[in-house]
């Protein structure tokens, strides 16, 4: 970046003042992690203290009323919908993004995209009252008991479809026309140009969307709460009826008090725990890729 | 834009792409076709503009509605600010090994996978309680422009960097100072990006419910001030669909309306978008 | 980047002098904070627009957040009375109750079960998994998907107080949290059994919901059933303070357990007291 300040010599006042008033946002912006972390370790201390990190996955059940505080059959609750969302989401976000950007006469492509922008404001809890009132009722005629980590996948990927789609259509709009042309010259296939030049210079953008996909899927509450079933237990095959974490904090904070609230933040904490694990891997991913592209 | 299909690759690639998204239509279009369904009937301008009666059972959802555009309001007035500077941050000031660029980064995108009702817990804490705000629509919009500021961020940065390096090497040949390359120049250029941020933003701003029972309320009066509690358009559907009985009709109707007020924010976002990217195009 | 500037300038000068007016133009005349259960909010509420609409100037805001929340807040002070869907308990009666109306709660089927009856023999054994089946009972063969509460929930406590179970030995299929999600889920399920509120099922049984109310030991569950005390399942839903209300607090509760409410407590399906 030629704009960084090692090598700028700037003459400009309006320069310094505008590098400092972004550090100072872009700072702001940092801390809320931090403001957000303090809390909710604040609000789980008391349930470190007195129950141990240990007692969260080698406790024989999740019962706080008999102070069993098993956390490990959510954990993977939240992993598999998350999962199994994601693994739908990201081929057919890509798809449809590179349906707008190439494939659809431009007509077609706004309207679907209009489509898609609607998909992504729907709140949750619309996507939770159609699943329970019409995809669950389907599932439990196929297979009782109808809420399931099945119906949690399916709304899920209806859920971070749009913003895969979205991020990934705005870093395909802004791949340089040129490279298309370039391509072309060369006597590349449809196909090919979009596998060997279109995705990979918008691999950026593909990650990003990606990420925000799995941030939100990780995070969602209503709409889990609403078609999953919530009982607590790790799922042995699609029509099980699973509880995330998220769920369980939703259902239980109005009514826990003392350990057992504590408990909830602590899943709230493993939960950040996840992401930051995501986010690590991500970079790691990402540092590759750079270094591999510049050699 | 891209050659003829010719190949049997191509053809294939062709059918997979038009068979997901006719999928994918056919799916969103069923969901927003069950809402008009059930909910056209409650539809009118009466529904839009008076109070709710009867536990929201009767009447309509004037105050409602204005209580979410406030929030919103609040929401992307503090955001935007605070995003388009650290996206810029991020994106000119710093480069892919700079330790603050990524922890900054890094910090974001674990906000970014904080659930909601976490959101919701410590917007109560910290501006209901500690800031000493109360139930508000002032510290509901501060909250979900806590949520919405890695959306924004992470887009705009994306859109950002993406520009090419020739764009900056002319301005520094020409002597512009770095205030006018990144007003001028890049920021007109990074639209794309930025108008997918703000839609991504906006629509997970107003579709929250957990975030917002404990920051700004449950109460359906007009408001008078931002300190005043108000209750949010995707709170409304949930009581009324959840909590109250025969409350489906105005629930579904309600639906209606946030996807018809979404429908007119999108429009009206990428208007801005397109008028702000041919005022900047040099004539050609 | 002038424009820019001058943009969010305008913007931050604008936000800052809305919130300063408006901090300067909130004057306190008699306002009530009220927290608590969801299921007595939208009541709650309805009552507090007619108490502010009989005492102009005064503000009651309702907010939920469940019935523990409406006990803790209300002994923080957040709140200055709390919502509670059930009897306090007594370690809580350091605070003050008051009863303002009564719910019942009732087993529900799906409509197009054949089952008209169970026994709370029958009913204990469904939902610890002895009886796993609908034709045990002499339903079609079909496997039977249970519906619990989440725990916490006065509901729960309540069921599991009556048919002497603790919430362990409970296998549920479905968990759910508010009541029209158990309406929901029955209605879409021919096989399933859940319980909830006597009101909310009343309502929906009558206007098309596909569901059936199942009598307690014979006992049809009615709201007039609740009212007269012959249904054996019913809580009081109470407002809760920490001391023995006083001023703004205590006109509005004695209002609420006025007759002036009794027709909105009826239109919300609850039952007011005799």
């Amino acid at each position: 970046m030629i704009l960084s300040t090692n090598n700028i010599s700037s003459h400009f006042h309006s320069d310094q003042f505008l590098l400092w008033s972004l550090r100072f946002l872009a700072l702001m912006a940092g801390s809320l992690l931090l403001l957000v972390v303090v809390f909710l370790v604040h609000e789980a201390w008391p349930a470190f203290q007195q129950i141990g990190l240990t007692s969260f996955f080698t406790d024989a059940d999740w019962a706080p009323t008999e102070k069993l505080y098993l956390l490990t059959p959510m954990l993977w609750g939240t992993l598999w919908a998350t999962l199994g969302a994601i693994m739908l989401a990201a081929p057919i976000g890509i798809l449809s993004a590179l349906f707008i950007q190439y494939c659809a006469p431009p007509f077609l492509a706004r309207g679907y995209r209009r489509l898609i922008e609607l998909l992504s404001g729907i709140p949750s809890v619309v996507f939770g009252l159609w699943g329970l009132v019409v995809l669950v009722p389907l599932i439990a005629r196929w297979q009782p008991p109808g809420p399931s980590l099945l119906a949690g996948i399916l709304i899920l990927f209806l859920m971070i479809l749009p913003t895969i789609t979205l991020v990934v259509q705005a870093s395909l709009a802004q791949i340089p026309v040129s490279f298309i042309h370039n391509a072309t010259a060369l006597g590349l296939s449809r196909w090919s140009m979009i596998r060997r030049v279109i995705l990979p210079t918008a691999k950026a953008g593909i990650f990003t969307g990606i990420f925000l996909g799995v941030a939100r899927a990780l995070g969602e509450t209503m709409a889990i709460l609403m078609v999953c079933g919530n009982v607590v237990q790790t799922p042995s095959h699609l029509f099980d009826p699973i509880r995330t974490l998220t769920a369980n904090i939703a259902l239980e904070m109005a009514y826990a008090l003392g350990n057992h609230r504590s408990t909830l933040f602590v899943s709230g904490l493993l939960l950040m725990g996840m992401v930051v694990v995501f986010v690590m891997m991500a970079e790691g991913l990402r540092h590759r890729e750079i270094y591999a592209a510049t050699k | 834009m891209l050659p003829q299909s010719k190949s049997v690759q191509d053809h294939c690639g062709a059918a997979i792409i038009w068979s997901s998204t006719g999928l994918i239509s056919f799916g969103v279009l069923w969901l927003l076709g069950d809402l008009l369904w059930h909910g056209w009937s409650q539809l009118s301008w009466s529904f839009l503009f008076s109070s709710p009666e009867n536990a929201g059972r009767e009447g309509g959802i004037g105050p409602i509605l204005i209580s979410t555009s406030l929030i919103l309001g609040v929401c992307m007035i503090v955001a935007w600010p605070m995003g388009l500077g650290t996206a810029i941050f991020l994106a000119e000031f710093t480069q892919d090994d700079h330790r603050f660029g990524r922890l900054i980064r890094g910090s974001l995108d674990v906000l970014a996978g904080v659930p909601s009702i976490v959101f919701g817990l410590f917007g109560n804490a910290l501006f209901c309680q500690a800031l000493g705000l109360g139930f508000s629509i002032l510290s509901g919009g501060l909250t979900l422009a806590c949520m919405v500021l890695p959306i924004l961020i992470r887009t705009t940065e994306e859109s950002f960097r993406a520009i090419t390096s020739d764009q900056r090497l002319s301005a520094a040949a020409l002597g512009f100072s770095t205030s006018t390359t990144v007003g001028s120049i890049l920021l007109p250029a990074a639209i794309p990006g930025l108008l997918v941020g703000s839609i991504l933003g906006i629509g997970r701003a107003m579709a929250e419910t957990a975030a917002l029972i404990f920051t700004s309320g449950y109460v359906d009066r007009m408001p008078e001030s931002l300190l005043d509690s108000g209750r949010a358009l995707s709170i409304h559907i949930y009581d009324l669909a959840m909590n109250v009985a025969g409350g489906n009709p105005n629930a579904y109707a309600t639906a209606v309306v946030l996807v018809g007020l979404l429908i007119i924010i999108n429009l009206a976002a990428s208007w801005i978008a397109e008028k702000w990217t041919t005022l900047n195009q040099l004539p050609t | 980047m002038t424009r820019f500037k001058l943009v969010a300038w305008l913007g931050a000068f604008f936000f800052i002098v809305t919130v300063f007016s408006q901090t300067l133009a909130m004057g306190t005349q008699g306002k009530l904070v009220i927290t608590g259960s969801s299921t007595m909010a939208p009541l709650v509420s309805e009552i507090g627009k007619r108490f502010e609409s009989l005492h102009p100037g005064t503000r009651i805001d309702v907010q939920t957040g469940g019935s523990s929340r409406g006990i803790a807040d209300t002994v923080n002070g957040l709140a200055d009375i709390g919502m509670v869907s059930r009897a306090l308990k007594p370690q809580e009666h350091s605070l003050h109750g008051a009863a303002i109306a009564h719910d019942g709660i009732t087993m529900i089927l799906h409509q197009d079960n054949p089952v008209h009856e169970l026994t709370d023999k029958q009913i204990k054994a469904i939902y610890t998994g002895d009886i796993t089946n609908w034709k045990t009972v002499g339903g079609p063969d079909a496997p039977i998907t249970v519906v619990n509460k989440a725990e916490g929930r006065s509901t729960l406590e309540l069921f599991l107080q009556y048919f002497q179970l603790s919430n362990r030995a409970i296998r549920a299929h479905v968990i759910i949290g508010d009541n029209e999600q158990g309406i929901k889920t029955i209605a879409g399920n021919p096989h399933a059994i859940g319980y909830v509120s006597v009101g909310t099922a009343q309502y929906d049984a009558t206007h098309e919901v596909p569901i059936r109310l199942l009598a307690l030991q014979h006992i049809p569950a009615t709201l007039e059933t609740v009212q007269n005390g012959t249904f054996p399942l019913s809580r009081p839903l109470t407002l809760v303070s920490k001391t023995p209300p006083t001023g703004l607090a205590q006109t509005f509760i004695e209002f609420s357990r006025s007759s002036a409410v009794h027709d909105l407590i009826h239109k919300q399906y609850f039952v007011p007291l005799p």
